[in-house]
């Protein structure tokens, strides 16, 4: 049974709650791709920038264990920050636009991104590593052709769960100016419409859960043979 | 833009000459908060348990938690607005919502990882399932399941801010009428005080969690 004949059963009538927003998507096709594309421009280059920093650096971490601590702590002090917290800093440097909020997501991504990538080469058998020198390889082989790869599954778990935390904070965006779909959403709830709030809202709830899923099937096909599925638990709301 | 130290007198001056407007915020701040989690506590822990009873039903239920809460607050709370209307109830069920993967899982996973020895000596004392739950895991998760309501209490406290854009007040008020004024001592100094509640709830939770018998390695 379809939808609209269930709820002709149910005698409710198809109201706009259900179609509306659709409607409004189709009526403003092009708004709605510029919105979408600043979104995940947004998303994209904050999170390119978070893994370009923070993947090198957990490398870093990892050659000296006091460093790895202090990242640990300071990555979970970061994270209790909310998202609008450091969106609200950044726009306090930078400005309305679209930078402050590149900037927050940047620097709310490098945490989950950081924290997986020290977890990971961490976590890597001691037993393998030694196998590698035993083999005569020099330290940055032994990186690049064992830590690296053993840990990608647990690093790309960090890039899942911070790209995802991502599209919530480009959607805070709005406020200091940076457009995306959160402008629908702000009018949406000053004009009191909510097919217009819809419309802001279900793509980038799709968005994240195809992205999720995206990575998860990603995160499969980097996972070396032989390695056991054991990534560190995702997804966090911004 | 302002020189870092300007700026950072500025913020203490506002909060100096605002600490009423400031105070009022955080009580509701909290006020949102704490309701929040104290529903969420009512509702997941115990669906935790029943979880850990019904095996079948963990990985379905824990995926669904885990698909919500990477749902961005700013797409779910209008969601829920045609369902619940605007103010405070969206923004308590949206937090209840993010509240459930934390503390669903680590109710599930905390009982399920209780040394089975343990239960077995239980069970050899002639415990009943009853008395094996309440006397034995229960008490043996408890550090785990408490790290779980750390965790979303933190998370709560953060996007309560944002629900301040849907009529549930808090310190999220002063942060968006910053914004909008481009003021930036206000939009500062609210997410300071915000920031600051964060972390004391996670330094002082994680105090009464290491406090737990056996908490001090629970994360």
């Amino acid at each position: 049974m379809s939808w609209a004949a269930a709820l002709a059963l149910l005698d409710v009538p198809l109201s706009s709650v259900f179609t509306g927003w659709i409607d409004y998507i189709g009526a403003n096709w092009d708004q709605f791709l510029t919105l979408l594309r600043g979104h995940l421009v947004m998303v994209g280059i904050g999170e390119l920038l978070a893994i370009l920093i923070a993947v090198p650096a957990g490398i870093l971490a990892t050659r000296d264990p006091r460093l790895a601590r202090i990242i640990e702590n300071l990555g979970a002090v970061a994270q209790t920050i909310p998202a609008l917290g450091v969106i609200a800093l950044t726009f306090t440097f930078l400005g309305l636009g679209k930078r402050p909020t590149i900037l927050a997501i940047t620097i709310y991504a490098l945490f989950p991104i950081l924290k997986n990538t020290v977890a990971g080469i961490q976590n890597v058998e001691e037993a393998d590593v030694r196998a590698g020198r035993g083999m005569g390889m020099t330290n940055v082989q032994r990186l690049r052709r064992i830590e690296l790869p053993l840990a990608l599954p647990v690093i790309f778990a960090g890039i899942r769960t911070s790209t995802v935390l991502c599209v919530g904070v480009a959607y805070i965006g709005v406020f200091v100016g940076a457009g995306g779909l959160g402008t629908w959403i702000q009018a949406g709830l000053t004009t009191v419409n909510y097919d217009v709030m819809l419309a802001g809202a279900i793509p980038g709830a799709l968005t994240v859960i195809a992205f999720d899923r995206g990575f998860s099937v990603l995160e499969g096909m980097v996972t070396p043979e032989g390695v056991s599925r054991d990534t560190t638990e995702g997804g966090a709301a911004a | 833009m302002y020189p870092p130290l300007t700026i950072l007198g500025d913020t203490l001056t506002w909060l100096v000459e605002n600490q009423q407007s400031v105070i009022e915020q955080t009580i509701q701040h909290l006020n949102v908060s704490l309701t929040s989690v104290g529903i969420a506590l009512v509702l997941w822990v115990p669906l935790g348990l029943f979880l850990h009873e019904h095996d079948e039903f963990a990985p379905p239920v824990i995926g669904t938690a885990g698909m919500i809460l990477t749902l961005p607050s700013l797409a779910l709370l209008p969601l829920l607005i045609p369902i619940v209307g605007i103010g405070v109830a969206p923004a308590v069920v949206a937090l209840v919502l993010y509240s459930a993967l934390p503390m669903i899982r680590n109710t599930y996973t905390g009982l399920e990882e209780v040394d089975e020895s343990m239960v077995r000596a239980g069970r050899g004392l002639g415990m009943t399932d009853r008395e094996l739950l309440f006397k034995v895991k229960i008490p043996m998760a408890l550090p785990v399941i408490f790290a779980g309501i750390r965790q979303a209490a933190v998370l709560v406290i953060g996007i309560t801010t944002i629900a301040a854009f849907f009529g549930a007040g808090g310190l999220g008020e002063s942060i968006f009428a910053g914004i909008r004024l481009d003021f930036p001592r206000q939009v500062l100094g609210a997410t300071i005080v915000v920031s600051v509640i964060a972390i004391a709830t996670d330094y002082g939770l994680l105090a009464v969690q290491r406090a737990l018998p056996g908490g001090s390695e629970a994360t």
